[in-house]
């Protein structure tokens, strides 16, 4: 039995959509590099606190599981999810939520933005 | 090819925890002794393979003029042979076992190394003055060093492949061996008899130094901790406040503060790992430790802390300054 033409149509059409569906992060962050970022999250030891779908032993449960980050609209319950503000947040937590637990680790702007290119890439 | 696949992988372990990749007198003779196992081994599967291949594929059409009935080919390759390598084999296995028995000099540092559910407690005996650590072994290169193994919970295995025989930490008995490296050098170890839950997470490092750098080490640690400066007197009183010093001992002046169930806290800060190797030791990571260790190594015996963030951060200013 032949398929009519329309349901062919939007077939390949879907196939198109999901096709573009790829490993595009949701932000682009100039200079910044996904895979680089993954190694700065694995020697500052964010996986003690987070679970981080990618970095070995990223299995931490002290803060908020980072699974699906480029689809989160808040960083620490008040900030909108922006490359700016989620690179600010992890060079400084405290400057931005006075009490928080998670600590400046003395990253710096450059490896925040390698930590935040990564993170990007969990859809 | 197959032979030739196994070698190649044989030859790539210069791998941390090899233990064919000795650095110490001890290793060495166990890896010498592995060889050549390992060379009768292949020998013998030759000669096996070999004659079952030719019991196979001789030429059969021709009357079979070159049978021998005689048993004495049967007693040479079945019992003589056999009974010369393993009588040989024993030999060798003995003297490895001598060899490895005693170190070449007497050791001139004394060591306590207690396995606990999952962690190694280290206790400095001799030179003195005493002082206890833990995860973490500095030793002289080139000399031999003393360790009285313990454990008061379960078995655990005392295991460096790189420098020194597996012995086992059996409770009710104190067993002894030595370590000595050759070359300067961090060299991991880890538990080698099953011990639990968390037993594939408890590791230690062995860090070997020239005789200076040692000396150097063990004078530091054998300080107790800084006096708090007023940038840690919160980080003081969340130690306290928050339960830490029910487990965990800091050193000050004559005494220890607390502690009993967990590592020695005294010079934390001058450890390369926390968990007993499973973590590196950097803020990040302490910081994740003592929220929510339970999710990094379920079953151990640190409970979750409650604890508001700036106390956690106080913590950690305090805790980073126990250099």
């Amino acid at each position: 039995m032949k398929a009519p033409l329309p349901y062919c149509v939007l077939l390949t059409a879907s196939c198109l959509v999901l096709a573009s569906c790829g490993a595009q992060p949701a932000f682009a962050i100039a200079n910044a590099s996904p895979e680089r970022g993954k190694q700065t999250i694995e020697s500052y030891g964010c996986g003690s606190c987070h679970v981080i779908p990618g970095v070995t032993g990223a299995r931490g449960m002290a803060g908020p599981p980072l699974i699906s980050w480029s689809r989160r609209g808040i960083i620490a319950g008040h900030l909108p999810n922006t490359p700016d503000n989620l690179v600010a947040w992890i060079v400084d937590p405290p400057k931005y939520s006075p009490g928080t637990a998670m600590p400046k680790l003395g990253v710096s702007e450059a490896e925040a933005r390698d930590i935040a290119a990564y993170l990007y890439t969990l859809r | 090819m197959a032979c030739a696949g196994s070698l190649l992988l044989l030859s790539a372990c210069g791998a941390p925890q090899s233990a064919l990749n000795p650095r110490g007198p001890a290793s060495s003779e166990i890896a010498l002794l592995w060889w050549v196992l390992f060379w009768i081994s292949v020998a013998v599967t030759v000669v096996v393979f070999g004659s079952l291949g030719w019991a196979l594929f001789r030429p059969r059409h021709a009357p079979d003029a070159t049978r021998t009935e005689s048993p004495r080919l049967f007693l040479v390759l079945g019992v003589a042979i056999p009974s010369i390598i393993l009588i040989g084999t024993f030999g060798l296995n003995m003297r490895t076992i001598l060899a490895t028995a005693t170190p070449g000099s007497p050791p001139a540092v004394d060591l306590q190394i207690v396995g606990r559910q999952w962690w190694w407690e280290v206790r400095y005996v001799q030179p003195g003055p005493s002082f206890t650590t833990a995860n973490e072994l500095h030793i002289p290169v080139g000399q031999p060093v003393h360790l009285e193994l313990l454990a008061p919970d379960v078995i655990h295995s005392f295991w460096v492949p790189e420098l020194q025989k597996k012995t086992d930490m059996i409770p009710g008995q104190t067993n002894s061996t030595w370590i000595q490296a050759d070359e300067p050098g961090d060299y991991r170890g880890q538990c080698a008899e099953y011990c639990g839950e968390q037993h594939g997470h408890m590791a230690f490092h062995v860090v070997a130094q020239p005789p200076d750098q040692f000396q150097a080490w063990l004078a530091a640690q054998q300080k107790p901790a800084a006096q708090p400066g007023p940038d840690q007197s919160r980080g003081v009183q969340v130690f306290s406040s928050a339960g830490c010093i029910g487990c965990h001992a800091i050193r000050y002046g004559s005494g220890a503060v607390g502690g009993g169930i967990g590592p020695d806290l005294t010079h934390l800060a001058s450890r390369s790992t926390i968990a007993a190797g499973e973590l590196a030791n950097n803020r990040g990571n302490l910081g994740g430790w003592i929220v929510n260790s339970q999710a990094i190594k379920p079953g151990n015996y640190m409970p979750p802390i409650p604890i508001s963030g700036d106390d956690l951060q106080a913590l950690l200013d305090y805790l980073e300054s126990l250099k």
